[in-house]
């Protein structure tokens, strides 16, 4: 009966379903209790992986090809354990966050249930077709999401959203009709030994097409344009589950498929990713350094980070040093952006103000906010202690043994500019606060669970030996 | 986890808990967060003390903790690391004292010692760093947690001296980062070592290592203020007085120049670090240095800025001593590493007198001082006559030994160095004095905040640290030569590096 | 050329059709019907690409269905997103300014 797997599904759609009957209040104490329960599923499914290896599920005991196959190894448990970890502070936060904007209620605990039960099919499906079914139900709901508030900027950063995502899984499907085509099966364990480097041009294809959709949805540079508005513009306990959680979920994809199925194929893109990465390492901090708006700052930071995991691929080696850099840094980012997203919110709820400008003096009034945006950025910059120093760590020890120089150079660099973009906000803080200037009280929950994610990111720099052995269970 | 494992830790805590315990303390909360303050640095003497006895009995403490397969924080509390363990913890005890004065009624302070306290913290975890991995992680922490001090005043000038800071050493860090890693990848996950680790990896890797130092010294540079990237000393002067001596004693500076100690003992090895002939571009460097911040600080009128200059040119001293192949070299320089703590702090406290007692901040305006404040004068003085390097106080200890380390290495042109830079310290320094003791004052103090009282000239707090401070740099140069004094202490590190010297 | 490899063409230049009207058109109701032209597309070739064998396969049958499904959720949302813009603003395009928040 608990079995992990399937309950990681079922319940966040109960809960959904639940929150959407009961309402906001009610609603919002559902979904917390449901979401200790599933950290508790998920660090069972991650013990029971490290301790046996992964493991296969075949839903209501049906079996593929007709029936849904669900897989559990070790990415996928890494990625579970991250979501609901995720997940729960950012509604404690929420319900706290929403007690003060009421208009947007309505929606978030259904939306939000949709979209985490979405996610953990994806991090669990097994086959092409299903992961095609459970990135649009991410989608869906992601855009949902933001538009959930409901103005006008907010609907149009949705729309974006939306065409982007939708051209995203199209170009996905296609790839993975003629994958069928070519191979008469979808599922991911009949089709790695299947594929290799003299496959016929179909699945070449079929591979560009999949990895540009999924592209798409990542945000990757030169396809973030629709991020910045979407996560900038959306609420904040939003903004933090759409930078944190949603972008990596096609991420991950990306990367089990070219540690999998497309492994022969992925090399010949390996190079291009990582040059896109670091591109949008230094076109996300760039743009971080201009913008004056808090939200849009943090948003343009996600455009940046996203780079470093896509610096992963071209150092992806047998010895395993990148496929560790890669969890590390989307775990480290994950929790870090959203802690740095529900700091922005609490900020911003303090000053009433969505500018940097506006924040001259925060550093007295909101002390353990600032302290808590100060850790995630310390993370972000990749400074240590912070499981986004141990990623950046791992990536520079990978590029120097294979001896890659200027990957090198972009993640010394990348780091420097995220200090920039950081400190900018850090700097203003720390001002004196003009004389006419108001603050806001701000409830304490909202305050303690940014804090309580910033500093998860920074402890993680200081044992990540059970992740890695659990991330290197059964993945590849 | 035995007693040897854990009293390393023990004393990371003892400053870590009481600091993270103030953060979360109201402002108003003054009693509570000075006994925690109070109790944070005592607790921490006691524990070194039982350290420094250990060690000199020949006991091993160390502690290993592992971060990722492959990757360790290592401590390890060796006679090296107390050296600068307890220049740390007793200076450290002093400036809480006189930040505790200093600060008085100034809005923010459970902020400031929150972030004091980290500082001191990741100090002492910069010297029992048992590897460069740990050595990097709690030297980036230093970085982190010294910003919120510099800027702590919230003033627009703090700002971009703040600004100014960061932008230097994480510059620096990043470029010590890639060294280290590159290291790693190299030599593996290797603890420090007497004698250095790298020497077995044969000659086909000379040319990387040879970079590698460049990078590592480069990164260390920027905290130890070696020209050409002393500029942020300088602009952080800025900051209030506390933290000045913080930066300039206690902690940062000499992380950077405490690395550079570990890098070419412990990691290159002093022999191999010869052979590859990086120690004379290294002696060079340090001398330039010396003779360029001695020169820029004639020129200031600033009191702060003047002694800012003056450290960026004591401090590589220890990077000159670090420098000169041979164990008297070494003792010249781990002893200044003390010394300048001592004399550097004494000179600190006393601008940060004098700016809060008479809101005198520039030279120029010192005429009679000593007059009105001849305790603190008198504290300042002894410790000028130190940097100088006169007899017998604790400068001229570490001059001798880098005088006499610089024949054994046959680098005579060090004396001249070593000379000029003499020279240079009495004419920044006495004009100071002379105007203290033998000008007049004609007219009011710029500011005065802190009237005479009875016969305290300023609050009793100001007063206390320096006056000690200044007695020890007295005390180590009369005393140098008995038992426990930091002299002594370095001899026998000098020891243990080259084991087959016998003094 | 089998039937089925004539379904898969026509899909094809459906798809290219589909995705040429997201790039090229602005205004928000043509746009989504390309997305659905784009999606008749993807379809046509799962299905038409499937029937080697002679006879029909039924898995790409099923999963078309689940396609259907989605691409009629992800219209339905993508119209109401349009109406309320409309109503918002009065426009049926999405302008290049209101990326830039205030």
């Amino acid at each position: 009966m608990t079995d992990p797997v399937a309950w990681l599904i079922l319940l966040p759609l109960v809960w959904a379903t639940g929150a959407f009957v009961l309402g906001p209040g009610r609603g919002a104490r559902l979904a917390i209790g449901a979401l200790l329960v599933q950290c508790a599923l998920a660090l069972q499914l991650a013990v029971e992986v490290l301790a046996y290896g992964g493991r296969t599920h075949p839903v209501g005991g049906w079996g593929a090809p007709l029936g849904i196959d669900l897989a559990a190894d070790g990415l996928s448990a890494v990625m579970l354990l991250l979501a609901q970890a995720l997940a729960l502070p950012l509604a404690v936060y929420a319900r706290a966050y929403f007690a003060e904007n009421a208009p947007t209620v309505r929606y978030f605990w259904p939306l939000a249930g949709f979209l985490l039960a979405g996610i953990n099919a994806l991090f669990l499906a097994a086959d092409l077709f299903n992961l095609y079914v459970t990135l649009e139900l991410v989608g869906l709901a992601a855009v949902g999401l933001v538009a959930a508030g409901g103005t006008a900027r907010q609907v149009a950063a949705a729309l974006r959203y939306l065409f982007a995502a939708l051209a995203g899984s199209l170009l996905y499907l296609l790839g993975v009709a003629l994958i069928y085509g070519a191979y008469g099966t979808v599922s991911l364990e009949t089709l790695a030994p299947l594929v290799d480097a003299r496959a016929p041009a179909a699945v070449w294809i079929a591979g560009g097409l999949m990895l540009a959709g999924l592209m798409l949805k990542t945000a990757i540079f030169p396809f973030h344009y629709w991020l910045p508005p979407a996560h900038g513009g959306a609420p904040a306990p939003v903004s933090a589950l759409l930078s944190a959680l949603v972008v990596k979920a096609s991420f991950y994809l990306i990367l089990r498929l070219s540690l999998d199925v497309f492994a022969p194929l992925a090399a010949a893109a390996a190079t291009v990713l990582g040059l896109l990465g670091a591109a949008a390492i230094v076109w996300g901090s760039w743009q971080a350094l201009r913008t004056d708006h808090i939200k849009m700052l943090v948003a343009w930071s996600t455009v940046a980070q996203l780079g470093y995991l896509f610096l992963v691929f071209p150092l992806l080696a047998p010895d395993g040093l990148a496929l560790q850099a890669g969890g590390m840094q989307a775990i480290a980012h994950g929790l870090a952006k959203a802690a740095m997203f529900a700091a922005a919110g609490v900020l911003m709820l303090a000053t009433g103000r969505d500018t940097l400008v506006g924040l001259a003096g925060v550093a007295g009034r909101v002390p353990l906010t600032l302290f808590a945006f100060g850790l995630a950025g310390v993370t972000l910059m990749g400074l240590p202690p912070s499981g986004g120093f141990l990623a950046k760590w791992l990536l520079i020890e990978a590029a120097l043994t294979h001896g890659q120089w200027g990957w090198v150079a972009v993640v010394i660099g990348g780091g420097l500019l995220a200090a920039a973009y950081v400190f900018r906000v850090l700097r203003q803080a720390f001002l004196l606060a003009p004389a006419d200037s108001r603050f806001h009280p701000v409830p304490r929950s909202m305050e303690w669970t940014a804090f309580v994610l910033a500093a998860a990111s920074v402890l993680l720099g200081l044992r990540g030996v059970e992740l890695m052995a659990l991330l290197a269970r059964g993945a590849a | 986890m035995t007693l040897n494992e854990a009293l390393p830790l023990a004393v990371l805590a003892s400053s870590l808990a009481p600091g993270l315990i103030i953060f979360a303390l109201p402002e108003s909360r003054i009693r509570l967060r000075t006994a925690l303050n109070l109790f944070g640095a005592l607790a921490k003497l006691v524990l070194v003390g039982v350290l420094l006895a250990g060690v000199a009995a020949g006991e091993d403490y160390g502690f290993r903790h592992a971060v990722l397969p492959g990757l360790e924080l290592v401590f390890k509390a060796d006679a090296l690391a107390l050296l600068f363990v307890t220049l740390s913890a007793l200076l450290w005890l002093f400036t809480t004292l006189y930040a505790i004065g200093y600060l008085e009624g100034s809005p923010h302070r459970s902020r400031f010692f929150g972030f004091f306290s980290l500082c001191v913290t990741a100090t002492m975890g910069i010297a029992m760093a048992g590897n460069l991995f740990t050595f990097f992680v709690f030297y980036e922490l230093l970085t982190l947690a010294t910003f919120p001090l510099v800027v702590h005043r919230g003033t627009p000038q703090a700002m971009r001296g703040g600004t100014v800071y960061l932008a230097y050493t994480l510059g620096g860090g990043a470029l010590l980062l890639t060294g280290i890693v590159w290291l790693h990848g190299l030599a593996g996950s290797a603890d420090f070592a007497h004698g250095g680790y790298l020497s077995a990896l044969g000659p086909d890797y000379d040319g990387q290592l040879q970079l590698v130092f460049l990078l590592l010294i480069a990164g260390l540079g920027v905290k130890a203020a070696l020209v050409p990237l002393h500029g942020w000393l300088p602009r952080a002067m800025v900051a209030p007085a506390p933290v000045s001596a913080l930066l300039h004693a206690v902690a940062v500076v000499k992380a950077g120049a405490f690395g550079v100690v570990r890098i070419v003992y412990e990691v290159y090895g002093v022999e191999f670090a010869q052979s590859l002939d990086l120690l004379t571009p290294l002696a060079v460097a340090a001398a330039v240095t010396i003779v360029w911040g001695s020169i820029r600080a004639l020129f200031q009128d600033d009191l702060k800025k003047r002694l800012a200059f003056s450290t960026v040119s004591q401090v590589s001293y220890i990077v000159l001593g670090v420098a000169l192949f041979g164990p008297l070299g070494t003792i010249g320089a781990l002893v200044h590493l003390v010394h300048q703590g001592v004399m550097k702090i004494t000179l600190f406290f006393c601008a940060g007198n004098y700016a809060e007692t008479l809101g005198v901040h520039k030279v120029s305006e010192m005429d009679g001082a000593g007059r009105r404040m001849p305790w603190t004068s008198a504290a300042f003085t002894v410790a000028a006559f130190g940097m100088i390097g006169v007899p017998p106080l604790a400068g001229f200890v570490s001059k001798w030994y880098l005088g006499l380390g610089a024949l054994e290495a046959g680098m005579p042109w060090v004396l001249a160095v070593l000379a000029a830079s003499s020279l240079l310290n009495a004419a920044y320094f006495l004009p100071i004095l002379h105007r203290l003791w033998f000008r007049s004052r004609d007219g009011a103090w710029p500011e005065e905040h802190i009237p005479a009282r009875g016969g305290l000239e300023t609050s009793p707090l100001l007063l206390a640290p320096p006056l000690v401070t200044a007695a020890a740099a007295l005390a180590f140069g009369l005393l140098a030569s008995s038992c426990a004094s930091p002299l002594d202490w370095a001899r026998l590190i000098a020891d243990r590096e080259y084991l087959s010297w016998s003094p | 050329m089998s039937s089925g490899l004539v379904f898969a063409a026509a899909g094809a230049v459906l798809f290219a059709m589909g995705l040429a009207g997201i790039v090229l058109i602005g205004h928000l109701l043509r746009r989504i019907l390309a997305f659905n032209v784009m999606g008749s597309g993807a379809f046509l070739i799962l299905v038409g690409l499937a029937q080697r064998a002679g006879g029909a396969d039924p898995v790409p049958q099923a999963m078309v269905l689940t396609g259907i499904v989605v691409a009629v959720a992800s219209t339905a949302l993508a119209l109401a997103l349009a109406r309320r813009l409309h109503r918002l603003t009065g426009r049926t395009t999405l302008s290049a300014t209101d990326s830039d928040p205030e």
